[in-house]
């Protein structure tokens, strides 16, 4: 494992941590959205540097977590239909569904291909008129945009054997979920810096407005979170909350114009089930009417009887910070990274893989 | 899968219609066709946040930079290394 030390300016890390040990008073529990910080702050070993009054909590901030049992078995069901090739990223493939993973499905000989981008996908539909060709669009507004481009690509150039599996969902309905939620213990949000590239900041207002908790936007990189950390730390002992912005050097007011466009575009916004949360209203993105023929469910119209979750899975439980990964009866006995049982221990950004990998320290005493 | 990586554009290779443009992007000598349309300002010898093989926003040079070498050495960039030997 590294060391903090060995990145952008140590002496700046130092002094972050021992403002944030200076401040800190009392118990908070902290939010940190993102996967990608998730698996930071395990990889960093950030999480025992912090003093022991402080919790951060993993939330559900991982896309390929939080995609429901239904939609994995849709995808495969796709993969199984004749002539056509799914294509995602690769974590998705290893993730878990009622029956069998899309691995699994292309072991047994459907055509599942792992690609970088969806534009890869249009590119595939172009060489191969004689095939369907269905990307798993997965993602948080971060990835939503270069999914919707795909499908403006396809439109524009005629390519008609392409469309999308929608898997998308929106973090501000997330915090707003969890907030609402009886047995919250959350005190403060760290909101994910690259959604924000996107959308801006202007959304995260009524939330901290409405349930009087800090969200901070915080970037990836162990300077950043420790940033964050400090800045949310200094509400909570103030007793303000306000939304905040660490990561100016990314992040606008207005967002990405451009992106906004496309997604507004092409998605229309729905219920959406999460993973381990269950339905969110008005937290993801489907097809609009207007590009229906691109809409995977649409097209195959995709009717397969709805799945149930893998009941000793805790998931839910760790996304709402009420465990952790190690309370878990199955993590690392049932439930490994090379057979997972749920979502988060498929893709490094998932808590359960993260503590598996990185973590000694997390482990109970 | 939700990493973003900074690089800098060193060509405009395509232009298909009025936001559709494509550009070569070197991440730290590894370069990658990347897609432009969401970063209509962004010229060549600018540095560009990519994201699943679309640019996302501009950046700074340093910062670009800085959080690259970062991303390096945490290991994190080899998406793009397995891409091109694929
Ligand atoms: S260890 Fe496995 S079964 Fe337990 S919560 Fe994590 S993903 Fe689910």
């Amino acid at each position: 494992m590294k060391y903090l030390s060995e990145y952008r300016d140590p002496e700046l890390v130092q002094q972050y941590l021992e403002q944030i040990h200076q401040v800190t008073t009392q118990p908070w529990k902290i939010m940190e959205i993102c996967g990608g910080q998730t698996h930071s702050l395990v990889k960093n070993g950030i999480l025992e540097m912090l003093p022991e009054q402080i919790t951060m909590v993993h939330g559900p901030g991982c896309p390929v977590c939080v995609t429901p049992v239904s939609i994995i078995d849709e995808a495969v069901w796709l993969a199984k239909q004749p002539d056509t090739i799914i294509c995602s990223f690769g974590d998705m493939l290893r993730v878990p569904g009622s029956q069998k993973s899309l691995l699994e499905a292309k072991a047994e000989g459907a055509d599942v291909r792992i690609l970088y981008s969806p534009l890869e996908a249009v590119q595939l539909a172009k060489q191969n008129p004689d095939k369907e060709i269905v990307f798993f669009a997965v993602g948080f507004e971060t990835t939503a945009p270069a999914n919707a481009l795909s499908i403006v690509h396809a439109d524009t150039n005629g390519v008609k054997n392409y469309s999308i599996l929608a898997s998308h969902v929106l973090v501000p309905p997330a915090m707003e979920a969890i907030l609402g939620d009886p047995e919250n213990q959350i005190d403060a949000f760290l909101a994910a810096g690259h959604v924000c590239t996107i959308m801006g900041t202007e959304e995260y207002y009524p939330v901290v407005e409405k349930y009087k908790t800090p969200v901070v936007i915080t970037g990836f990189e162990p300077v950043d979170l420790l940033q964050g950390i400090l800045m949310a730390v200094q509400q909570l002992e103030k007793g303000e909350y306000k939304l905040e912005n660490q990561y100016t050097r990314y992040v606008q007011r207005e967002g990405n114009r451009m992106a906004k466009q496309t997604m507004e575009q092409v998605f229309t916004v729905n219920d959406r089930m999460w993973r381990g949360i269950g339905t969110i209203p008005q937290s993801g993105f489907e097809v609009n009417d207007r590009y229906r023929q691109y809409n995977a469910r649409v097209k195959f119209r995709i009717d397969i009887p709805l799945a149930r979750e893998n009941p000793s899975c805790i998931s839910g439980d760790i996304m709402k910070g009420l465990k952790k990964p190690f309370q878990c009866p199955n993590f690392g006995t049932h439930c490994k990274p090379e057979h997972p049982l749920g979502a988060p221990m498929v893709s490094s950004e998932g808590a359960c893989a993260a503590y598996y990998h990185y973590s000694a320290a997390t482990q109970p005493a | 899968m939700c990493l973003a990586i900074p690089g800098k554009l060193l060509s405009i290779t395509g232009q298909l219609d009025d936001t559709f443009r494509q550009g070569k992007v070197s991440f730290g000598g590894i370069t990658k066709e990347v897609n432009l349309s969401m970063v209509p300002e962004a010229q060549v010898g600018d540095y560009v946040l990519v994201h699943v093989g679309v640019a996302i926003g501009k950046v700074d040079e340093e910062e670009a930079k800085q959080t690259f070498e970062y991303l390096k050495a945490m290991g994190e960039v080899e998406e793009l290394k397995d891409e091109e030997s694929q």
